[in-house]
């Protein structure tokens, strides 16, 4: 096996963890504080790529300087996904925290549905191509061909994402009132936590992230339509589900672990089973591992 | 009720709408021609329609928390439980129905027959995957892969050996229980959003196996030409033998429901149940668990490939693109809106699920718009379904007349 | 039970005996069928457009057999399952043809509903090799050239005018493009000296496709033929030249499509696609743009002209037969020439278009350009 091609396979395999990482530290988030699997959150990622093409293709008229314009974009991006993921979770989930779970999961699968055509309707259902802000950079001689800008920045703000968000969860208060709030719901509330309040950050960042991941992704493959998030959604719930469902270093380890099995997998044996090799993981740690990999055990009451 | 209070927040809500549909619903940036088309009159349509849409959501959230959660509680579920009980007023219901179910084909056109075929698969695969989400408990999102076994059944036996509806019929059943029973093995130690993740997985598997796999199954370019069901060998003309599907879907639907009433009130029908409602105490009463798990998981496999033949023979051509994640979500989805582990609700449920698109296409491309808000609407307002599981309750009661057992 | 089974042997009978009433008056109706909305939408409508212009034209005309024509058009988002649905909905209009569907699938379970009632198809857009060849389907015809022809003049520029020796083939594993490449492969096999060096498929939506280029890089392929649609299509290229991996990019018909090249930008440059031979010189297929834009305001879409020169087949058709009779519309179709901003066009026994082609296209100076 000639080495520069095993690199380039394990590169590939990183952009595509980090990517399934950015979406799936959204669903692990949600999942650990109110047990919910938020169907829509692949939307959410979706809306984040479109507005940041639409800000990004406008702005691209005004002949600012690029760089200058994927920032503003992606800052579009961030702040526009959150404000729609903290306004889905109190008009969709809010109002169900107390129901049965199933309901609020086919309220998620409503919320996809609807976000899909909203977007379809008021925009378009074409693939458009995602404005080319990105200066191309020179890499040095090792690894000028196995790295394109795209995939550096994707590897880069995956990392930084992940550094700043273990800080908030272990050195904040809300970080804190985060995971007291995972735990136990109730206990939280008796002991001064305002749940309501975590529950919107929870989403607050988990979409913020996802939004990221869309513009990173966008700028990559080069193109958008209203329909990328449902794949992408849910191969980072698969990916959550891998690292143990509720864990944030779970969701981070499972996308990897995910992102490099569909990597080397198509390298190595065929793309045509790509995303068999990614189930058939994911059922093979399950049956050894029921809770995921990082997984806490549930205790199991009588 | 609309004090000033209530007027400045419906206020501020509007103008947050305002804020978060502006990109989407303002702009329309077309990056290929590099034009921006600027829609400012659909900001004045959100501000006010979101105004008025939030004070009147407002009052339907205070009207249903004043209401109490429990939906069961509600006056018309307990008209149509109590009408249930009534004896006299069930057989004749059952008469009517059955009567207006026999002359549909004919009074109504082949379009609407053969809608309405469609729609009786759904009552069928919906009360087959209430065996598991309903009864048992088990988060199911790969019910979509025994749909495709049934199919395939009958599409290669005929292919390769010209085998004949309906004898594919029990034998897709029976395939379809076997892959029940093998895809509950392995996945006996999971529970809850872990097994519904499996299952997805296993439905995907299936299906890409059925996608690459061209010597078995002829990969995405699928079967063709497999033929409608045939009346005692006799061939039928197009419009008769859209009726004749139709009829086997009505008596497919009828030995459903009378089945899966029997199992229900069966041991292992409560077996079942005590397992949704807690594994453990259900284990330490001495149930044997993974016998229930893997009878909810074949019994639950059967009716989906029974259907699955059905699918081939009305479509007579299948390939795996009708058999993705998504349709399994549709079928979960018509069990849950129905009403979960309830039967008259799941058939209630799959009829309005699948009939509802149909005669949306007026309204074509709004039409999966407004059945994702419908779908949110359905669970914030009726969580537990359209016809809700009563639950059974056994009453001590002097008075004779009182000592119904409450079915669901 | 019994007596339902007696009722039900009666009903047969007497529901056979007055099915079979078609009025011989008024209107005339013609069925478009194909996806309409979904997201193969953009593939269906332009058909209905072409259609609807067509028949304004006959009816400002007189019709024709002194008759109006009446289009119903039905919507199956390119579903098997939904097909079926639409086929029955057209039969109960009572349709004498049907212009469509749009994809391979759709077109198979529709046209099991069809045959057994008589009612002439012609898809536009179905490529799919056995609906013509099988014999499966009698009432069936198209104004497209299947995939095998397409295949075949896509190997036969790659190996003979580009000279390539070692080709990697990739599709999207749908009904179209798995198909194509299949042919595609078959035929590389079959010439002396060639070698196909890869034959895989890819995933449909995956956010990254770096994997799949490395390996192509990696087989030391000199060129890419791909089967599929243009969205995959764009993806690949522009990450294969990202990659600096610059072979040669070989694609179907679905990607002979301009979104293609305006959605890859500067990466298309240099593709190859095969595609209808060009008749865009064809002052019918002048006529009917011109006309399209005048109505709707834009470039016709997909399948345009395929679509514009299947209705005027059908009509001419019906109007050669004198009737709307099956079996006339049967024969006209065979034997009488007409024309089509595709050409003179009749169809062949199997009923494929006599007189319709591929040609290789390239990407020069962003638009598509056939090559002679």
């Amino acid at each position: 096996m000639n080495l520069e091609y095993f690199f380039s396979l394990l590169l590939g395999g990183l952009t595509r963890g980090s990517i399934y990482a950015l979406i799936a530290l959204g669903y692990t988030m949600v999942y650990g504080i109110i047990k919910l699997i938020n169907f829509a959150h692949g939307e959410i990622y979706m809306i984040g790529a479109f507005t940041a093409l639409i800000i990004g293709g406008a702005l691209a008229l005004t002949g600012l300087n690029p760089v200058l314009i994927f920032v503003i974009a992606s800052l579009a991006a961030i702040i526009y996904s959150a404000a729609y993921g903290i306004t889905i979770e109190k008009i969709a989930y809010r109002p169900l925290r107390n129901a049965p779970r199933l309901s609020a999961l086919i309220s998620a699968i409503g919320v996809s549905i609807f976000l899909q055509n909203y977007v379809l309707l008021a925009q378009t259902s074409d693939f458009l191509p995602f404005p080319n802000l990105l200066p191309s950079l020179k890499f040095l001689a090792p690894v000028e061909h196995l790295i394109s800008t795209s995939q550096f920045l994707i590897l880069v703000s995956t990392t930084v994402v992940m550094v700043l968000l273990t800080i908030l969860i272990k050195f904040t208060k809300m970080g804190k009132a985060m995971r007291a709030t995972s735990q136990d719901k109730d206990m939280a509330q008796l002991v001064g936590i305002n749940v309501d309040k975590v529950i919107m950050v929870t989403f607050l960042i988990g979409s913020a992230t996802a939004a990221l991941g869309g513009v990173l992704i966008s700028s990559h493959t080069g193109q958008i339509n209203f329909y990328i998030g449902f794949i992408a959604g849910i191969k980072a719930f698969v990916a959550a589900v891998l690292g143990g469902i509720g864990s944030i270093p779970g969701a981070v380890l499972g996308s990897f672990v995910l992102g490099l099995t569909e990597s080397f997998g198509t390298g190595y044996i065929s793309s045509d089973y790509e995303d068999a090799f990614a189930f058939i993981i994911l059922v093979l740690i399950l049956i050894f591992k029921p809770s995921g990999l990082l997984g806490r055990k549930e205790n199991e009451k009588v | 009720m609309f004090s000033i209070k209530e007027l400045k927040r419906a206020f501020l809500t509007s103008l947050w709408f305002m804020f978060l549909t502006f990109p989407l619903l303002v702009m329309k940036v077309n990056t290929i021609t590099d034009t921006v088309i600027w829609r400012w009159m659909n900001l004045l349509y959100v501000g006010v329609g979101t105004f008025f849409l939030s004070i009147l959501w407002k009052y339907l959230l205070e009207r249903r928390d004043a209401k109490g959660s429990d939906s069961t509680k509600n006056p018309f579920n307990e008209k149509i439980s109590k009408y249930m009980k009534n004896k006299r007023v069930k057989t004749s219901a059952i008469v009517a129905l059955l009567l207006i179910v026999i002359i549909y084909p004919f009074i109504m056109s082949m379009y609407q027959t053969s809608i309405m075929t469609t729609a009786l698969m759904y009552v069928v695969l919906g009360l087959g995957l209430n065996i598991v989400v309903g009864f048992g408990g088990l988060l199911h999102l790969g019910y979509a892969a025994f749909y495709a076994v049934g199919a395939y059944t009958y599409g290669l036996l005929f292919y390769h050996f010209g085998i004949s509806f309906w004898i594919c019929l029990p034998l897709g059943a029976f395939l379809s229980a076997v892959f029940g029973i093998l895809l509950g093995f392995p996945i006996l130690r999971l529970r809850g959003d872990y097994l519904a993740i499996v299952t997805l997985a296993f439905g995907e598997i299936v299906r890409l196996i059925l996608e690459n796999w061209n010597d078995f199954s002829f990969g995405p370019s699928g079967i063709a030409n497999i033929p409608r069901p045939d009346f005692f060998g006799q061939k039928l003309r197009l419009a008769q033998v859209t009726n004749f599907t139709y009829f086997i879907a009505i008596g497919l639907t009828i030995l459903t429901i009378v089945l899966i009433r029997r199992m229900e009130s069966s041991k292992m029908g409560r077996a079942w149940e005590a397992m949704r409602e807690d594994e453990i105490a259900c284990q330490s009463m001495g149930i044997d668990i993974t016998k229930a798990k893997l009878t909810a998981f074949s019994m639950g496999a059967v009716w989906a490939g029974i259907m699955g033949v059905l699918f081939a023979a009305k479509t007579t051509f299948i390939n795996p693109a009708s058999f993705t994640t998504w349709e399994s979500i549709v079928i979960l989805c018509v069990v849950v809106i129905g009403g979960m582990g309830s039967i008259p609700g799941v058939i209630v449920g799959a009829l309005i699920f699948i009939l509802t698109p149909e005669y949306l296409r007026a309204f074509s491309q709004y039409r999966m718009l407004i059945f994702g808000i419908a779908l949110v609407m359905m669970m914030i307002f009726r969580p537990g379904g359209i016809i809700p599981k009563i639950r059974r309750s056994y009453k001590f009661s002097t008075d004779s007349k009182e000592t119904q057992e409450g079915e669901a | 039970m019994k007596k339902l089974l007696v009722l039900l042997l009666i009903s047969f009978v007497t529901f056979g005996a007055f099915a079979n009433g078609q009025g011989e008056t008024g209107t005339i109706k013609i069925g478009v069928a194909g996806a309409h909305s979904g997201d193969l939408a953009s593939y269906g409508l332009p058909s209905v457009k072409a259609a609807e212009l067509v028949v304004e034209m006959y009816n400002a005309n007189g019709g024709v057999l002194g008759r109006q024509i009446e289009l119903v058009i039905e919507d199956d988002v390119c579903k098997p399952e939904v097909a079926t649905n639409t086929a029955a909905k057209l039969i109960g209009e009572n349709v004498v043809a049907v212009i469509g569907h749009i994809c391979s699938g759709a077109t198979k379970s529709a046209l099991g509903i069809y045959k057994d009632e008589n009612i002439i198809t012609v898809s536009p857009s179905a490529t799919n090799p056995p609906l013509t060849k099988s014999g499966d389907y009698p009432n069936f015809f198209r104004t497209i050239a299947p995939d095998d022809a397409q295949a075949d003049v896509e190997v036969d520029f790659a190996v003979n005018t580009l000279g390539l020796k070692k080709i990697a083939v990739l599709h999207d594993k749908g009904d179209y493009g798995k198909g194509f490449a299949e042919f595609c492969n078959a035929l590389l096999e079959n010439e002396s000296g060639v070698e196909v060096v890869m034959f895989e498929g890819i995933q449909v939506g995956a956010v990254d496709y770096s994997a799949i280029i490395n390996k192509v890089a990696n087989s030391g392929a000199e060129a890419l033929i791909f089967g599929g649609y243009h969205p995959e299509a764009s993806k690949l290229i522009s990450q294969m030249k990202k990659k600096n991996l610059d072979i040669p990019f070989l694609s179907d018909d679905g990607v002979k499509d301009d979104t293609f090249i305006k959605v890859a930008g500067e990466y298309s440059e240099g593709a190859y696609a095969t595609g209808p031979v060009d008749t865009t010189s064809n002052p019918l297929a002048i006529k009917a743009t011109e006309d399209h834009i005048a109505k709707y305001g834009e470039e016709p879409g997909a399948f345009f002209l395929n679509a514009y020169a299947a209705t005027l087949a059908v009509i001419n058709a019906i109007e050669k037969a004198g009737s709307t009779d099956y079996a006339a519309i049967d024969a006209a179709l065979k034997s009488e020439y007409v024309d089509t901003p595709l050409g003179k066009i009749s169809f062949d026994q199997n009923g494929d278009a006599i007189g319709v082609g591929f040609a290789i296209y390239q990407v020069q100076n962003g638009s598509y350009v056939e090559l002679k």
